[in-house]
This record gives C-alpha cells, structure tokens and sequence, in this order.
C-alpha cells in the first residue's frame, strides 16, 4: 500500500492544481486556479464567504467535479475518468464543516469502517490504530459513544481521528471550526497544530487568522474565485499587499472598526 | 343563557363536547334497550359455532396469512431496495425500475396476483413453484416492492448527503457507501411507512384467494367465507376480524420500540 505511488516522497509535490475552473449553471465560482502544495507544507486558504474557498479544497479529491482545469493528488491526475478515484481518495484525509460523523457507528466505528472497507486492513489492526488515532486526539475515554453522546468538539476531533486512521499523505480541513462553540475551538485548533508540527501536508480552509498566521507555512486570500494575493502566512496576514487583503483582514481582525470610507472604497472594486 | 355570549370559545367547546357526549350516550342507551340481544349473540358471537372453526383459524388460517405476509413483505422490501438504489443511480436500469415500479403501483394487486397465477402458465406454459400460494406471493412481492421502492428512495434522498461525502472521501465505493452508511441511516427513517406497508399487504394476503388455495393453503378471509357459507352464521367474520387486529395492534407497539431502540441518541 505504501509503494501506491513511488514517486511521491522524491519528486513530485502532492497537491499540483492547474487553471482550474468550476461552474454551477452560469456561476462560475473559479476562475483559473493555479496552486501547488509541497510535502509537509500546510497551506491555509482564507476569504470572505463566496469566494470559493471549500469549493477549491472540494475539488481537490473531486468531491466536486471541476468544469475544466487539471488536478495532480498524489501523483494521480484526478481529472482522468480512468484514474480510481477510490484509491486516491484512501490516502487523503477530509475535514468537514459540519463532522458528518457516521450517527449508526460509535466513534471507533467510524474510524474502523474505512480501514476495514477500503484498506482490507484486519479488525485486530484496524481497531488498533483507531484506538491509537482517538488517543492522539484525546478521546481514548469516548471511543465506545456514538456521535450524538459527543459535543461538537469531540466529534470534530473524532473526525479527524477517523481521517488520520487512513494514514493520509494529505489532510484536507474544510472550516473545521466553523460550527463549533467558541470555548470548542481551542481543542480541535490544538490537535491540528499537533498534525502540522509532525509533518502532515495540509490544506486548510478557514477563518482562524491566529492559527493561519502561527502554524500554517503559506496562506491564499480568495476572493470571487480568484487568488487575489498569496505568500508566507506571517506576511500576509500581518503585512497584506493587496488592497483587497488589506480590507478582508482589518474587516475579520477588528470587525468593531470599520470606517465608512473603506466600505465605500469596497463597493468601488 | 344570558352569560352565553360571554363564555370563551374553549368554554363553548367544552360545552358543545358535554352536549355531543349526552347524545352518543342516549342513542347507546336505546339501541341497547331495543336491540335484539339474543339474536344478535345467536348470529354474530355464536360460541358452538366458533367452537366448530377452533383450532383450525389459528393452526391454519391465522398461520398462512402471517406466512403469505411475512414472505412477501420480506422479498417485497429486498426488492425495493434494489429497485430504489437501481432508479437513484439513474440510466437504462433505472429506467426499467422505474417502469417497473410505475407498472405494478399502477394497476391493481388482484390483476398481478391472476397473473402470476394464470396469465404466467397460459402464455409461456411456466408454472411458478408453490402452486396458487407460491405464484401469490411472487405477485404480492412484486407489488410490495413497486409500492416500498418509493418509501426506500424518500428514507435514502432523506439522509443528509454530508454522509455520502464523508465515505466518498475516505475512499468507499458507491456501493460501499450505500451499504454501510446511507442504508442503515435510510432503514431507521423508513420504519413507520414500512410498517404501514406491512400492515397494507396483511390485509391484501384476502386477495391471493384468486391463486386458488387447497383446503390447507387457505388464508383467514376465505377461511372466513367458507366458513360463513357452510353455518350460515356471521360468527366467523367476526372471530377473522378479531385475527387481524390480533396482528396488527400489537404491532404498532412493537414497531415503536424498535424506532425507540434504532434512534441513534439512544
């Protein structure tokens, strides 16, 4: 399983997204995407509501099917209808918004049933590094609790630690916090910069500035399905160049202060 | 009368329900005094002749009918799976299961029971095994899964599609995703229609009566026929309706147990 793709590790960088472009009906919601992430390197992807940020990170295992454009995951060119897309899939760790825990499987089933399914990993080794994955997340003491018996929080760790069991070679993060209470945040962000610290090539769509700024390597700022300005996280966020940046972050960093001037500017662009 | 037009309408209706109650009450009271008590026992709730059907409503009757219906409705709601997941998917096949489906919700249960019975042997000389029960229970089968097909389509579009999305991702094929988490999410929501459903075919089983049945193979309702033919009382109608609801109000109950042990905040 290890040897799917030979050539990761030494040459190619496992996420490459070339001119991509995706429509619904007649919005197009991106518009030329061009983004590569490298091995190890968490990239955090930020902008306002619309611009199609989840649909970037959605496209990239093809949970939504691009209009145009090519995307290597792996090594594999998951644009090809010959590609099985399956197998791609098993070796790239998702995120979501809203968990979408399985509610008719306790915790550690639901970091079972891809190992078993998918993997054909034994039970005895499947359950294993489940066991070990809940621990990592620090719900060694909730593994036997259906999704409903946990808080937001614990189910979103649970998630990751259901992603994590695949042994991913990507981790993509779909606003992980973005349905979470406030006091919540803090235990999910934690687990993720743990990930990050140790290695895993991430991309993460999200809202959480601070955590963009000290764990992520890179961040894009979208807007109207383009990337508007991109580079090393510290600079942008704190540092942004383009004017449209500058407003996104004043607006999200200091939301009590906004002068009409800029809203009038805003509407001007 | 003068505080009348001051009473609230929940007042009124309270007094208007105490009125209705006195005149059901009244109607009982006369019917009960003038009825004909003992004809009525002779004719409806006669005990020798009820004595006469024991046991064989029970070891027979009651028994087929609850085999016809459970076969049925088992097969039935393979069937409408199958053809529900086949129309979802889409293409000539789930054309064909829609077709399918339209056909036998379209037509009567009676006609595809004759059908499976005689239309079947006259035009391709195939008899179904089983005789008249066996080609009725194909039939009702078929017609249990047209009509459950829909309900399982309604339970599987009903489960939010962030769970296909989470098993898509994780590297579960479609059929995978469909067995292992859509389905078992899409049973629990199908459960009261299902029940509804069984308890429909419970009472079409008095339809098979058209397969032709040996003496052995009769189901409650003919066995309740045959029985009023040879008394000439009414006793057996009613001792047959009592069997039907022997079935099915227990079961409203049990099914609600169920849903209460399938709920996932159990």
């Amino acid at each position: 399983m290890s040897n799917l793709f030979p050539d990761l590790e030494s040459t190619q960088p496992p996420v490459v997204i070339t001119d991509l472009h995706k429509s619904f009906g007649d919005n197009e919601v991106l518009k030329g995407i061009n983004l590569t992430v490298s091995q190890g390197e968490v990239v955090c992807v930020i902008g306002p509501s619309g611009s199609g940020k989840s649909t970037l990170l959605r496209c990239v295992n093809l949970l939504e099917n691009p209009t145009k454009g090519s995307i290597q995951l792996l090594g594999a060119e998951m644009t090809d209808p010959d590609v099985e897309l399956n197998q791609v899939r098993a070796h790239v760790g998702m995120v979501f918004q809203s968990f979408n825990l399985f509610p008719n499987m306790t915790a550690i089933g639901n970091c079972i049933i891809g190992q078993r399914q998918v993997l054909k990993r034994s039970k005895a080794e499947a359950i294993e590094i489940a066991k070990k994955n809940l621990e990592m997340v620090g719900l060694s003491d909730r593994m036997d609790y259906v999704p409903a018996k946990l808080s937001g929080g614990q189910q979103q760790r649970v998630a990751i630690a259901r992603a994590l069991s695949m042994d991913p070679k990507v981790m993509l993060f779909d606003e992980p916090t973005a349905a979470l209470d406030p006091e919540l945040v803090g235990d999910v962000l934690a687990v993720m910069r743990d990930l990050a610290h140790a290695g895993m090539t991430m991309m993460v769509v999200t809202h959480e500035m601070s955590f963009a700024r000290d764990v992520s390597d890179r961040t894009i700022f979208m807007d109207g399905g383009v990337i508007v300005e991109e580079g090393p996280s510290q600079d942008l966020i704190t540092a942004p160049k383009e004017r449209r940046t500058q407003i996104f972050l004043k607006r999200v960093l200091d939301p009590t202060h906004i002068e009409d001037s800029e809203l009038g500017e805003t509407e001007a662009d | 009368m003068s505080v009348l037009p001051y009473l609230k309408p929940t007042a009124r209706k309270r007094l208007g329900r105490i009125g209705s109650y006195a005149i059901g009450l009244a109607l009982i009271l006369v019917v009960v005094a003038f009825a004909d008590w003992p004809h009525i026992q002779k004719v409806f709730f006669n005990p020798s002749v009820a004595m006469k059907m024991w046991p064989a409503i029970l070891i027979v009757a009651l028994k087929n009918t609850l085999i016809y219906t459970v076969s049925s409705f088992v097969l039935g709601s393979l069937l409408a799976v199958l053809l529900a997941v086949l129309k979802l998917a889409g293409g000539p096949l789930g054309w064909a299961a829609s077709a399918f489906i339209e056909l036998f919700r379209g037509i009567p249960a009676l006609l595809t029971i004759y059908a499976a019975a005689y239309v079947l042997p006259i035009a391709f000389g195939f008899q179904l095994p089983g005789e008249g029960p066996g080609a009725g229970i194909v039939a009702l089968t078929i017609v249990t899964g047209a009509y459950a097909a829909e309900i399982v389509r309604a339970g599987i579009q009903a489960v939010a599609p962030g769970q296909a999305e989470a098993a898509r991702s994780l590297g579960l094929s479609s059929g995978q995703t469909m067995f292992w988490v859509v389905l078992p999410q899409a049973m629990r929501i199908v459960i009261p229609p299902m029940t509804n459903e069984f308890v429909m075919l419970l009472k079409d089983t008095s339809l098979l009566y058209i397969a032709g049945f040996t003496v052995i193979q009769k189901e409650l309702t003919t066995f309740g026929q045959d029985a009023v033919s040879t008394t000439g009382n009414a006793t057996p109608i009613v001792m047959v309706a009592i069997s039907y609801l022997v079935v099915t109000l227990p079961l409203t109950y049990l099914v609600g147990l169920l849903e209460k042990k399938l709920d996932p905040k159990r």
